[in-house]
């Protein structure tokens, strides 16, 4: 007796029987996955949720507490981001300039877009600068102004996002060895990206700041925020080098 | 010809520069000996006529590239309370009357003209005080002003950098 054979169909319907099953297996196989999928992805990111976070503030210490050992300056040259904020501010920065020697180069000046005079003390200082037979070095750069004089907190707070918006490439672009700056709001956005730059792992931006002459017994607004951020903090009173003992007293500077 | 120069910086004084040129200040003015008094008005509407002041020579501008040469020229500069008035009168050895406008709301610069007074580098008034502080005043108790030193500055950063 022959084996019987199934009714209707033949090898076609055993292989589209099979072709049937194999789909389905493969069907409940990628729903499976589709689940499993969105539950590894939501445990991703529930760890990265917690764990980039860490790693910022780590990194953020990191940067602000071993800033001091860094010494651009062993390559030969510092190239600087200088604040120019309005008025005494940029006299007062470029008196210090002009007691460096010309190592520290290329200088790039970040101004204001609403001051007008600044530029043109620049240009003057950097052209008295002007070694005979070298090229130009220095940039001028410009960024909104993060916040003008007695303007309320609230805008304040928006117009200084709105100058780190022009911060960050900036910085990103420049990569400095070093930011010099003196008080000016300006200086806050512009500080923000450097340290950024060494959170990130990118490049370690020393932080020079030097607080105004006309802060005999308080901090400026400006100085209150960088004071634990920056890598050499200035004060040119006594009064103030012993309120804030983490800054550098060396007198009158400027 | 002995000169008085009267600075207010980038700023608006409207209340120092009607006090200076009032009969009763320019007339103190006069018997110290002083024959010209120079005005930088900066913002200022108040723009005094040259011919206002009988008692003294008048001359009045709002802005300059540069104030150097007349301050090097003054015998006496009155300034506002501008760090950077300040600095530069001291700077040029000049013997200095700094005027605080009282209607200015946080005026932080009072800071350091306040110091410098506590230091005896400059006198200080008002200008409801001015005309009185002009008749009375007696310069040579000031002291000079030993100008910054930026060069320490360098030398710490050079270390700290790593360029020396």
């Amino acid at each position: 007796m022959l084996p019987s054979r199934p009714a209707g169909g033949g090898k076609a319907a055993r292989v589209g029987s099979s072709a049937g099953i194999y789909a389905l297996k493969l069907e409940r196989s990628v729903g499976v996955l589709v689940r499993s999928s969105g539950a590894v992805s939501m445990l991703l990111f529930a760890v990265l949720a917690l764990f980039l976070p860490v790693l910022f503030i780590y990194r953020f210490y990191v940067v602000v507490k071993t800033g001091r050992r860094h010494q651009p300056g062993r390559k030969g040259y510092v190239s600087v981001l200088v604040v120019a904020g309005s008025g005494g501010h940029t006299t007062e920065i470029l008196r210090l300039l002009d007691s460096l020697p010309a190592a520290y180069a290329p200088r790039h000046y970040v101004i204001a877009d609403t001051d007008k005079m600044s530029e043109e003390k620049v240009c003057t200082f950097e052209s008295l600068k002007l070694q005979p037979d070298s090229k130009l070095q220095y940039t001028i750069c410009r960024i909104p102004r993060s916040r003008e004089v007695h303007q309320s907190w609230s805008s304040s707070v928006v117009s200084t996002l709105n100058a780190l918006r022009y911060s960050l490439p900036l910085v990103f672009r420049l990569r400095p060895d070093m930011v010099l700056c003196n008080g000016p709001g300006t200086c806050v956005p512009l500080c923000a990206a450097a340290l950024l730059l060494g959170i990130m792992g990118m490049k370690k931006v020393l932080i020079v700041y030097v607080e105004s002459i006309c802060r005999v017994h308080s901090l400026s607004l400006t100085g209150k925020i960088l004071y634990r951020l920056s890598d050499y903090f200035f004060v040119q009173w006594s009064s103030l080098r012993d309120k804030y003992p983490k800054s550098v007293f060396l007198g009158r500077v400027v | 010809m002995k000169t008085v120069f009267v600075t207010v910086g980038t700023t608006k004084f409207d209340e120092l520069i009607e006090t200076v040129t009032c009969s009763e200040a320019a007339k103190a003015l006069k018997a110290r000996g002083y024959k010209r008094l120079l005005l930088q008005i900066g913002r200022g509407s108040f723009f005094p006529d040259a011919d206002s002041c009988p008692e003294l020579k008048l001359e009045v501008f709002r802005f300059k590239d540069s104030i150097a040469e007349d301050m090097k020229q003054a015998d006496l500069v009155i300034s506002h309370a501008g760090a950077g008035s300040c600095l530069e009168a001291l700077g040029a050895g000049k013997p200095l009357l700094v005027v605080v406008n009282d209607k200015l709301m946080d005026n932080h610069q009072l800071e350091l003209a306040r110091q410098l007074h506590t230091d005896h580098h400059l006198l200080y008034c008002t200008c409801s005080s001015l005309t009185e502080t002009l008749k009375t005043m007696d310069l040579s108790v000031l002291q000079p002003f030993p100008p910054g030193q930026p060069k320490t500055f360098a030398d710490f950063l050079d270390k700290v950098v790593g360029l020396k």
